[in-house]
């Protein structure tokens, strides 16, 4: 009972801070001194405390957006074991809800992006619906490896305790799954070799272009639930590359949070060392995290 | 030790499916190259108590210096000294090679299992290793454009092949391994060549204009 408590609190409170050390990981390599930890949180407040500016075009659907959003991604939030021993909320095949929640997420901020009539706006609907349509394959062909090789259909014993076991008999498989997932969260996230988070330039980004017209509390809802998303993410990814069963909880719960802050260190990394894929190549990369996943089912369902 | 094996046949197939996505000719060489390194590493790896060691090391030793070293420093040397360096447009596009690769592999996977072979005790996954590298060494040669990219074909062709002979390496004398490995180089070395001429002819390293060719 405690740990889901403390869970839910880092679930509510961490997020941004993991934008914050991806910024000064980046920062740090590129030589710089970078914006302290807690300027996401700061930029939030910053936002929420301004007024927001609706455009005569847009109907209730645009000003909808950002509050579903944010309520779908929390939801998600309820689903997945974020450090204590079990999620919030489990049940058999809750692994298609969560995935079902961030597909909402996303409809609805790509619907609200539409709304506002923008043909800018438009374009980077369009972009994210159509990667994310590769992502989610990847996806949930990874899931559903997880599912063959721990026996499990909740997240809770899909990330739980058989990963260990299964970490022992088929490593390989694993290894392309923790490898695909982590390509879905980039581009789920978009992140960089993806989409740049920092660019301004319409033409080239995918995310960002599609809350241009979000203002104030509206856009730092946005911005809070894209980091919550990162760090769901980021629990998947890090439960998966544990793996090993800590029996103690406390233990178990700092080790997740560690596993975070390196999950955050190594998103900065790629994002300090690498540069952002041309967009006709960005499906290329997705479908070859398709093809990881498929290709891990594949050798599970051989054995 | 079967995991580290698993995992080596695993990395060899996952460059596979890297070499069809590249258009860069120097990360697809790269990445043939690194291909070379693993399978050198294989011999050591599935070795039984059975096997002879310095055959084991010689065999290593030679699938290194031939397809780790050699081989990808020619093909390297060749597309520095030509103007190539990248892959426009492969009669297949990356993403469709890429998913076609995968959907050999992943027939290959599912079918080995009853090829029979005269050797019992073989690695799970050595066949499927070895028919899908073969599979998709024939993508890279059938789809693409530029001499470069067909030569990265027949090598990765050739370590399927190779794969494929570690299953027979107790039956076979070191010396006929080494004369394969010659002849591997001979033949990339020839093609070297007729790149240089294709080069000095067209100023392109593109094959389709081999086919205007007239008399």
């Amino acid at each position: 009972m405690l740990f889901t408590a403390l869970q839910l609190a880092a679930f509510l409170v961490l997020p941004p801070l993991l934008l914050g050390v991806i910024g000064r990981v980046k920062s740090r390599v590129a030589g710089r001194e970078g914006p302290p930890l807690l300027q996401p949180w700061r930029d939030l407040l910053r936002l929420a405390g301004k007024g927001a500016v609706y455009s005569r075009t847009t109907t209730w659907v645009f000003r909808a957006g950002p509050v579903v959003g944010l309520a779908a991604i929390l939801a998600a939030g309820l689903l997945m074991p974020l450090g204590a021993p079990s999620a919030t909320v489990a049940f058999a095949g809750d692994f298609a809800l969560l995935a079902s929640l961030l597909g909402l997420a996303r409809f609805v901020t790509v619907v609200a992006a539409l709304d506002t009539g923008s043909s800018f706006e438009g374009m980077g609907a369009a972009r994210e619906v159509t990667f994310s349509a590769l992502a989610e394959p990847a996806l949930f062909l990874g899931l559903v490896s997880l599912a063959r090789s721990t026996g499990g259909l909740d997240l809770t014993h899909l990330l739980g305790d058989g990963l260990a076991v299964a970490w022992r008999s088929d490593a390989s498989s694993l290894l392309l799954v923790a490898l695909s997932i982590f390509v879905v969260a980039l581009a789920e996230n978009a992140r960089i070799p993806v989409d740049d988070p920092a660019t301004h330039l319409e033409l080239t980004m995918i995310h960002e272009v599609m809350v241009l017209d979000h203002s104030g509390p509206d856009l730092a809802l946005i911005q809070y639930g894209a980091a919550l998303k990162l760090y769901l993410f980021g629990a998947l990814v890090v439960k998966l590359a544990l793996g090993a069963r800590l029996a103690d909880p406390a233990a178990a719960f700092a080790a997740f949070l560690a596993g975070q802050l390196a999950f955050a260190a190594a998103i900065g990394l790629v994002e300090a060392t690498m540069a952002r894929l041309r967009l006709v190549r960005v499906p290329q990369l997705l479908i070859g995290a398709s093809v990881l996943s498929g290709f891990a089912l594949v050798l599970l369902l051989r054995t | 030790m079967t995991t580290w094996a698993d995992l080596l046949f695993l990395l060899v197939l996952v460059l596979d499916l890297f070499v069809l996505a590249s258009s860069r000719l120097r990360a697809g060489i790269r990445a043939v190259a690194a291909q070379g390194g693993l399978l050198a590493l294989l011999p050591v790896v599935l070795a039984g108590p059975a096997t002879e060691t310095r055959h084991v090391v010689a065999l290593a030793l030679g699938a290194l210096a031939v397809k780790g070293v050699g081989i990808p420093w020619l093909l390297a040397r060749a597309t520095r000294e030509s103007t190539v360096n990248r892959e426009v447009a492969p009669l297949v596009g990356f993403a469709p090679s890429m998913v076609l690769g995968a959907l050999g592999i992943v027939v290959a996977v599912w079918y080995a299992g009853p090829i029979p072979l005269p050797v019992p005790g073989k690695h799970p996954l050595l066949v499927p290793t070895a028919i899908g590298t073969a599979w998709t060494g024939l993508l890279l040669i059938v789809t693409r454009r530029k001499a470069v990219g067909q030569v990265l074909g027949f090598l990765v062709l050739e370590n399927g092949v190779f794969v494929l002979g570690l299953l027979l390496s107790d039956f076979m004398p070191a010396m006929v391994e080494v004369g394969v490995l010659l002849d591997l180089f001979a033949a990339v070395f020839v093609m070297g060549l007729v790149m240089f001429d294709i080069q000095r002819a067209f100023s392109s390293l593109d094959t389709e204009k081999l086919a205007s060719l007239k008399d």
